[in-house]
């Protein structure tokens, strides 16, 4: 220690002055070791990596320095106006003239406490297998009914149904309505989850709540509500606050979204896309019978060539006759669909009911079939005498052929 | 294959599948004509079969709006939202 002598009334050196109440401050057991708490202010963090800033109550001020180690060992970022906790020694800083806190440790106030103890239940029930991959149920992707449990009022369940409104109509959903907020929102989400499998047995479930604090978000913390979300037969997607937030119930959900929105997302298809499936897969459907249709024909043109050469005429035109007409009707149809696309599938209907051979029956046309199912189409194929079938609109009866008159054409 | 045809066949009343069922089965009849032999018979059962299918999944899909409900007193009763 450097020993001042007070009576020389000698001005001494400003190094002398600070080294001695260096000294004052080191020989302070309390100085050394001091927890402090207050407001940041002023906030910086120069490109060295410190950070400084003063912490504040109402009537002074505390400079602080956290050097670079301590700054990137942070899982809390300190921010203006943060109410803080801080562990440190203080210490002058001669070149400034100014004491100051080293501060070692950083926690938030208040939100430290309910932090603490989100950190203390996670690690609880991560150590009993709450949150592996293995326990989280498969998505449906097809849902009929989709159960949501949130607020009846919140901007969740309207950003989720606008979603689903957009994605997949066909769905049912089925709302479970509960608050999401509070000491006593935690059972009556619990509620909301319980009736909701027991009464309707959704296909899946989305549990949300809009953004807030990470107070408001909190009853999405507790660890009975996060037992009965791990504990769910049907499948839970979590959607809860935003982007940046994670709670209790993201962890043992079966899939955490990180809104509502995109939680309803994560649980639909998109229409759009299963359209254009629908489409393609039509579009295959029609080029394959198109295949089909040409290949037959090939077929039967040597088919019908054969028997030419082979067989009474009378047995190919019977054969080639019913193969006219399927072939026909399928080049109908296909030609059809075709020109369908083109016009969307609304033409679909009125075209299939134009086709109905019972709208001219209605009319008053009837269809006149052989025994064996032929349909009679000109009176070659009957005889006197020949057994025959009229069918009307509503109904049919068996006749005798008696008589045969030929139209000249 | 038999056991391919004996469903296609099958008639089940379409109003009664989901849309995953019975788009399931317009893709088993797709799949089936590409890779199976059938007769012209067959072919157009199967491609009728496959419209009405495809027409039915298309009016699934454009139903204007979806059921909306909820749970109240221990039951299921319609729900509107704003």
């Amino acid at each position: 220690m450097i020993q001042l002598n007070f009576d020389q009334r000698l001005p001494w050196t400003i190094t002398e002055l600070t080294q001695y109440l260096v000294d004052l401050f080191h020989s302070d057991t309390n100085l050394g070791d001091l927890w402090v708490q207050g407001e940041i202010s002023n906030l910086s963090r120069p490109s060295s990596g410190h950070m400084y800033f003063t912490l504040k109550d109402r009537k002074s001020a505390l400079k602080c320095v956290m050097w670079r180690s301590t700054v990137n060992q942070l899982t809390y970022i300190p921010q203006n106006g943060d109410a803080v906790q801080v562990h440190g020694y203080i210490d002058i800083y001669p070149a400034g003239g100014q004491y100051q806190l080293y501060v070692n440790v950083i926690r938030p106030v208040g939100e430290g406490a309910l932090y603490q103890e989100f950190l203390r239940l996670k690690a609880k029930l991560e150590a009993e297998g709450l949150f592996e991959i293995e326990r989280k149920k498969p998505i449906p992707y097809f849902p009929q009914k989709i159960g949501v449990v949130t607020s009846p009022t919140g901007a969740a369940l309207r950003d989720i149904l606008n979603t689903i409104r957009r994605r997949y109509t066909m769905a049912e959903v089925i709302l479970s309505p509960t608050m999401v907020q509070g000491d006593n929102a935690p059972p009556q989400i619990i509620a909301a989850l319980e009736a909701l499998t027991r009464i309707a047995m959704p296909d899946v479930i989305l549990l949300a709540r809009g953004g807030g604090s990470i107070e408001d978000l909190w009853a999405f913390n507790d660890e009975e509500l996060a037992r009965a979300i791990a504990a769910s037969p049907i499948p839970i997607i979590s959607g809860i606050g935003h982007e940046t937030d994670f709670t209790l119930a993201d962890f043992v959900s079966d899939l955490r979204a990180p809104t509502p929105t995109a939680a309803a997302e994560r649980a639909t298809p998109d229409k759009k896309d299963l359209l254009a499936e629908l489409e393609d897969t039509q579009e295959r459907l029609a080029r394959l019978v198109q295949t089909t249709l040409a290949d037959l024909e090939i077929k039967l043109d040597q088919l019908d060539h054969r028997l030419n050469l082979l067989s009474p005429l009378s047995k190919i035109s019977a054969d080639r006759q019913h193969l006219d007409e399927l072939l026909d009707r399928l080049r109908r149809r296909s030609d059809h669909y075709l020109q369908l696309r083109r016009t969307q599938l609304d033409g679909i209907q009125q075209h299939l009911s134009a086709l109905d051979p019972y709208s001219a029956l209605r009319r008053g046309y009837s269809a006149i079939t052989l025994p064996n199912g032929t349909l009679v189409r000109s009176i070659q194929q009957v005889e006197p005498q020949a057994d025959i079938n009229v069918r009307l609109y509503d109904g049919s009866f068996d006749a005798q052929v008696s008589e045969i008159h030929t139209t000249n054409k | 294959m038999e056991e391919n045809k004996q469903n296609l066949f099958d008639d089940a009343p379409l109003e009664e599948l989901t849309y995953e069922q019975a788009y399931a089965q317009l893709e088993q009849i797709v799949n089936s004509l590409e890779n199976g032999e059938y007769s012209l018979d067959e072919t157009l059962t199967m491609y009728e079969k496959g419209q009405k299918l495809a027409e039915y999944c298309a009016n699934l899909l454009d139903q204007a709006e979806i059921k909306l409900k909820k749970i109240a007193g221990g039951k299921i009763v319609p729900f509107e939202s704003d």
